[in-house]
């Protein structure tokens, strides 16, 4: 018999903020498979104009807890390139060092408490404490070490307190970052632990080829800054960002949604890792390899082990720049800073892929206008499509309803969508 | 504080100091919110499951699948923005005894607040969306102004180890009590550098305290997301702040952002409430 169903998954669960699924396959054939997102909108845009540009970053981290480090980092950066402020070499490690902890924070989230369970046959992390306690004892280990390192650079880990327009309101000390680079140089045996466990769970056979969007690594694996690429070859620096994100209304979502070269693209751990696989650091590229991923890969399913692959990279490449730290002679915390008026553009890779704000700034230092563009908000119609094209590989299978329902939902969870965020 | 119709159902029992203890079911709910308040319950890891094994949690949609609407304590994040929102505010309220604002956009409506004060959600939506329609409610309103609210905690976000001891207090009976001094008193004990001195703007002087000083401890000035103290006296923190040199909009700003001080500032005047 030829394969009919209803799938409503409404609201989806172990994701940040609000979405549906609902997938329709009559005899064999989907009518309709559709990703829509019913999060309220929040309007930081609007909230923005006329606020002095040096408070922009604190309300601005508020668009996300789970990535209000990126959100401040990307904040000050564009009203620092709006008002053509340049950071000392230490606060641009700081940063980087700040949004690495970040990065570790939200993948060990995503892996272990909302996508583990799907692959460990459990509805949540918290049966999984009885019956994997060793995995959850090192995903709290992980976790923990990345908001100790939140709360050291930043002051904490949600919101962070320290980051500030010209640098740091304090600096952490020397002891307290030594003590930071042990623990990360213990934590490479959980990450170990942690490849080895994604590298057991069975990923869906799936692809559909995809332009991948991220920052473009020259010389290294790139997070704050920097010029723009696509897999389909386009390249734009940073203050294009319009011409890579093409945002438009749909009637199904209350986030916008992006285009470039074809109806859609992603951005996140699997672009970033498909564009700059060759600046990953070696013991993450070993992973990805002995995780089966290899660049292009367009098997959105991999995200998760794209996320693993940066687990490590971020952990090694935080011992390196706390060794440059501590090898430094200790800078100035911030330098001063004078608003000015301009326009300044910021992308930097948050944990879900490249992250967008743009400011205009008149000549009281006062916010003219504000745009943010946010990765979720353009995976989402990468999403939707993925969703019609794999809704279409299971009904060809003749897949049983029940397993395409719970694959549909490991696929949207792949993409560790933020949609509260994507809704700001 | 915590005085209305505790009757807490066992949703099993567990022991603290000798003494069998019910274990309350909870559920965690979020509006319009950044959702940061919720991930805070999921920091702290060193205590995480010592603190969930307090409760047994009923719902909670970030981290789980299965999902009941059977539970004793509902902790709501975020503000009212949109209808359906109302109508699962007022769900939560009917099953839940002990309804909780949890964090300030709960509480006061939070940053997502500041909307009303640019013409609402019409003219944002606008600004934003341009002509393409938003579902919005017009204004973002604490859940306050649609349930009754049982009790409030305060912060954006909260602060866990508060968060630990309030459930702790709730679970066990205890009354929950909250500081009604200002921040400066919490500051000065923790022997901090005071912002005024470093030319920065505080909002300290009328702030609930709590949050242990968490802004200035970082020399940072603070910006009242706790909301007001007792007795705040709004005229001397104008006072205070224009002996420093920062104008009167420049505090308005600060006392704007969380909606806490909302009930002076819509007065529209500096006076003390
Ligand atoms: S109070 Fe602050 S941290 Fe909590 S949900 Fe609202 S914006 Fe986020
Ligand atoms: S820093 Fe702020 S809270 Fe601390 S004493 Fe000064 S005014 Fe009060
Ligand atoms: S210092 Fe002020 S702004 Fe900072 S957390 Fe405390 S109350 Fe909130």
């Amino acid at each position: 018999m030829r394969l009919s169903c209803d799938i409503e998954v409404k609201p989806l669960t172990r994701v940040e903020g609000y979405g549906n699924i609902s997938i329709r396959i009559r005899d064999g054939r989907v009518e309709e498979a559709k990703w829509e997102v019913v999060e309220t909108p929040r309007f930081f845009e609007a909230m923005l104009a006329g606020r002095r540009c040096g408070d922009a970053p604190l309300l601005c981290g508020r668009i996300c807890g789970i990535c209000s480090v990126s959100h401040t980092l990307a904040s000050i950066r564009a009203v620092e390139n709006a008002c053509g402020l340049v950071p000392s070499r230490q606060t641009s490690d700081l940063r980087l060092l700040l949004n690495h902890f970040e990065t570790l924070q939200s993948h060990i989230l995503h892996l272990y408490f909302l996508a583990a369970p799907d692959f460990l046959g459990q509805g949540s992390v918290f049966p999984l404490v009885k019956t994997h306690p060793d995995e959850v004892q090192r995903a709290l280990r992980l976790k923990m070490l990345a908001n100790d390192g939140c709360d050291i650079i930043g002051g904490r880990s949600v919101h962070p307190v320290r980051a500030v327009v010209g640098g740091f309101t304090v600096l952490p000390e020397k002891k307290q970052l030594s003590a930071l680079r042990q623990r990360l140089e213990t934590a490479a045996a959980d990450l170990d632990a942690t490849v080895e466990l994604f590298a057991g769970f069975s990923v869906p056979d799936f692809t559909r080829e995809t332009e991948f969007v991220s920052l473009k690594g020259e010389g290294e694996y790139p997070f704050i800054g920097g010029r723009l690429v696509s897999s389909d070859g386009v390249v734009k620096e940073e203050h294009e960002y319009l011409d890579m994100t093409n945002e438009y209304t749909v009637p199904h979502s209350t986030s916008k949604w992006t285009r470039l070269s074809r109806q859609s693209f992603a951005v996140g751990a699997l672009a970033r890792v498909n564009n700059n696989f060759a600046f990953l650091h070696p013991r993450a590229r070993d992973a990805a390899s002995f995780l089966g991923l290899a660049p292009v890969c367009h098997n959105p399913f991999m995200n998760n082990a794209a996320q693993v692959v940066e687990c490590v990279h971020v952990v090694m490449d935080a011992v390196a720049i706390i060794d440059r730290l501590l090898a430094a002679d200790p800078d100035d915390a911030a330098v001063r800073f004078e608003p000015r008026e301009g326009v300044g553009v910021a992308a930097l890779e948050a944990p879900r892929g490249v992250l967008y704000h743009a400011y205009e700034i008149d000549g009281s230092g006062r916010i003219r206008r504000a745009d943010c563009v946010i990765p979720t908000g353009q995976n989402h119609a990468n999403i939707y499509h993925d969703l019609a094209a794999f809704a279409e590989s299971c009904a060809a299978k003749g897949m049983e309803d029940r397993e395409i329902e719970h694959l549909a939902q490991v696929l949207v969870r792949a993409y560790d969508p933020c949609i509260s965020c994507s809704v700001h | 504080m915590n005085e209305s119709g505790r009757n807490i159902r066992p949703g099993g029992e567990r022991n603290y100091l000798g003494v069998a203890v019910p274990r309350p079911r909870v559920a965690f709910l979020e509006l319009t919110s950044c959702e940061g308040c919720q991930l805070q319950i999921l920091n702290r890891e060193a205590g995480l499951f010592d603190f969930l094994d307090l409760v047994e949690i009923a719902d909670f949609r970030e981290v789980m699948t299965e999902r009941s609407e059977d539970y004793e304590i509902a902790f709501v994040e975020g503000c009212i923005s949109r209808d359906d929102e109302v109508e699962r505010l007022r769900s939560a309220r009917e099953r839940a005894s002990q309804l909780v604002a949890f964090g300030s956009c709960a509480c006061f409506g939070g940053v997502n607040q500041l909307v009303n004060r640019i013409g609402g959600h019409g003219r944002a939506g606008k600004v934003v969306y341009g002509d393409f329609p938003v579902d919005a409610r017009g204004v973002s309103e604490p859940v306050s102004s649609f349930v009754q609210v049982d009790l409030f905690i305060y912060g954006c976000p909260v602060r866990k180890e508060e968060v630990e001891k309030i459930v702790t207090d709730l679970v066990l009976g205890r009354p929950v009590v909250y500081p009604s001094y200002p921040l400066c008193m919490e500051c000065k004990a923790e022997e901090n550098i005071c912002l005024f001195d470093l030319g920065e703007p505080c909002l300290g002087p009328v702030t609930m305290a709590g949050c242990g000083a968490w802004c200035p401890g970082n020399r940072v000035g603070c910006w009242g997301c706790r909301g007001p103290a007792r007795d705040a006296n709004m005229e001397q923190l104008f006072a205070v702040m224009e002996r420093h040199g920062f104008p009167a909009d420049m505090v308005m700003e600060r006392l704007e952002c969380f909606g806490g001080f909302n009930r002076y500032l819509d007065r529209g005047s500096t006076g003390t409430g």
